[in-house]
């Protein structure tokens, strides 16, 4: 390039200077910002028609008793009963396949994030294939915890429901810990062993409490999928009228039991369909409000 | 050791070892590439036993990755293939290979104490932030261990500024604050050695002086490896001067004679500030 002199640039540049925000540039800008309004509308909107129906129809039919009866033998045939059975199930089965899923997912993260930084390529990999079985639809993970009962000779039971649903929420709750713990900056891990500590210091101790509240954001990501799911427990846990009391006893979950309630022949029953999911909301909003909460009390303490 | 001794030296390797026998790092024609790149070139120096030295040197030649060797945080990034060694001496082992395939990375790391570019306290509370490092190494009783971080935070002039407020998260300390708390850090983990990765370059002048002091006055009871690229800063705290550029040790001798007499032609150019 030949020299210019900065009088000569800022001319030039200047010369090449289109009108700000008049005309084609200012309609463009009118009509994407109108889009992207629109479309914000959209989702709020049809979240809260969900909302506003689930909760509309949904107290209508709900009744107290809905939650201290078991379902019995014609809850589905409309005679009488309630969902005690499919809240304590869901509850069994989410939170124990969480629990499950936490501990795997939280160790396998932070082998992913502290020990195996060496091994660029084959974390990449990893983490691709995680991504990979992110999106594998649910009813594959039921038919494959089913084949696996087969092939053991296991009766459907609630622990195999757990197992399976363990299975599909793992990848969800490994890559949300992983993407947070990406973010835990190289200096702090670099201080924090140059003090000497060990590894599994580092990432009990420091990565665990720099990570907390994207663990807890994890935790309920993996817990919102479980607790909502039907497809995979569909064959693995069975049914059962009655509140599960053991491992091993058959369990009802609630979307299991909203599906059923659906195509029940009954209208009363269809409609009671939308107290349970009312049921199932309230949970899942009970749970993100103390998930916040105690994760808000330790989001003070991270650095950066 | 004699000047011509010294030259001869020079002129065979590119490097020389003044301090011969007295130094408590010894780095033997060390050799590093990260990927293909070739980033230390045939490194031999020994670093003097409680005495701040200062590895002095243009951006990108290598200093920093020269100090990250000598407690193995190497080992945190891909693709790095190191020949060559480092040996820490001590009275009672003898010397200790950095790398080697039998060395307790932990045990080492212990003996050296990291000060990086920007603080990064831990994500703890102030009081925490001192007490892991001391619960790291053995068992207190509360009184011993409230005792303790206190030394440690008088130590660095932070005790006065933090008292009412131990058990607030160290991150909302200022920056100069942080990386006082995090030499405060350091030092309770008890290390003979401190490194310091050009420790004041995010701080501001007060902090910055604040931490030169600190600084001079712990070089009497520890030996200080400071990373730095600014040649006033080294003029004024070093007692020993690291030269390198380009990955190669050009020149290493006590401070002044480095400011006032340098030998070497690129070391005359840097310190009239040609290149930076």
């Amino acid at each position: 390039m030949e020299q210019r002199s900065l009088a000569e640039v800022r001319a030039l540049v200047k010369s090449h200077e289109k009108p700000a925000r008049t005309g084609r540039k200012l309609g463009e800008e009118i009509f994407f910002r109108s889009l992207m309004n629109i479309a914000s509308v959209l989702i709020v909107g049809v979240m809260g028609v969900i909302l506003v129906s689930i909760f509309y129809k949904g107290i209508s039919t709900f009744s107290w008793s809905m939650l201290t009866e078991d379902m019995g033998s014609g809850f589905y045939l409309n005679r009488g009963g309630g969902i005690k059975n499919a809240i304590v199930g869901s509850l069994y089965l989410s939170l124990s396949a969480t629990l499950l899923a936490l501990v795997v997912g939280l160790a396998c993260a932070l082998c992913m994030n502290v020990y195996m930084v060496k091994f660029p390529k084959l974390l990449n990999t990893a983490r691709f294939l995680l991504d990979l079985i992110w999106g594998v639809p649910s009813i594959i993970y039921g038919a494959f915890g089913f084949s696996l009962m087969v092939f053991f000779g296991v009766k459907t039971s609630l622990l195999a429901g757990i197992i399976t649903v363990a299975l599909f929420i793992l990848p969800i709750m490994i890559r949300a810990i992983d993407e947070v713990m990406k973010t835990v900056p190289t200096g702090l891990s670099e201080s924090v062993l140059s003090m000497g500590s060990t590894r599994s210091e580092l990432s009990y101790k420091v990565y665990v409490r720099q990570c907390f509240p994207g663990i807890v954001t994890a935790v309920l990501l993996a817990f919102g999928r479980a607790v909502g799911d039907a497809a995979s427990v569909l064959y693995v846990t069975g049914e059962n009228s009655k509140t599960p009391t053991s491992l091993l006893d058959n369990a009802t979950t609630l979307p299991v039991a909203i599906y059923n309630q659906i195509n029940s022949p009954y209208a009363a029953t269809q409609d009671k369909a939308y107290a349970s999911a009312f049921v199932l909301t309230l949970i899942i909003l009970l749970i993100s409000l103390l998930s916040r909460y105690i994760s808000k009390r330790y989001q003070k303490y991270r650095i950066y | 050791m004699d000047t011509q001794a010294m030259d001869a030296k020079m002129g065979a390797g590119g490097s020389a070892k003044p301090f011969e026998g007295e130094g408590i790092i010894r780095v033997d024609n060390l050799n590093l590439y990260a990927g293909k790149t070739h980033i230390l070139k045939n490194v031999n120096i020994e670093i003097p036993k409680n005495k701040l030295t200062v590895i002095l040197g243009p951006s990108g030649c290598g200093k920093t990755t020269l100090l990250k060797c000598m407690n193995r945080l190497t080992d945190l990034t891909p693709d790095i293939k190191v020949s060559g060694n480092i040996y820490i001496r001590d009275q009672h082992t003898g010397e200790l290979p950095v790398f080697g395939a039998k060395t307790d990375i932990v045990a080492l790391r212990r003996k050296m104490g990291l000060l990086s570019q920007r603080p990064f306290p831990l994500p703890m509370n102030i009081y925490n932030n001192i007490a892991y490092g001391l619960k790291l190494r053995g068992k207190y009783t509360r009184a011993e261990l409230n005792d303790l971080v206190e030394y440690y935070l008088r130590q660095v002039n932070l005790w006065e500024e933090v008292k009412d407020r131990l058990r607030s998260p160290a991150v909302r300390l200022s920056i100069g604050q942080q990386q006082r708390l995090c030499l405060a850090r350091g030092l309770a983990v008890n290390p003979d050695i401190i490194l310091a990765d050009e420790p004041t370059s995010a701080l501001d002048p007060v902090s910055s002086e604040a931490i030169e002091k600190q600084f001079a006055a712990l070089s009497k009871d520890f030996t200080l490896v400071m990373v730095t690229h600014v040649l006033r800063q080294a003029r004024r705290i070093a007692d020993y001067v690291i030269f390198m550029y380009l990955g190669e040790v050009i020149e290493m001798r006590p401070a002044q004679e480095f400011f006032e007499d340098p030998r070497e032609e690129q070391t005359k150019k840097y310190l009239s500030g040609a290149f930076n």
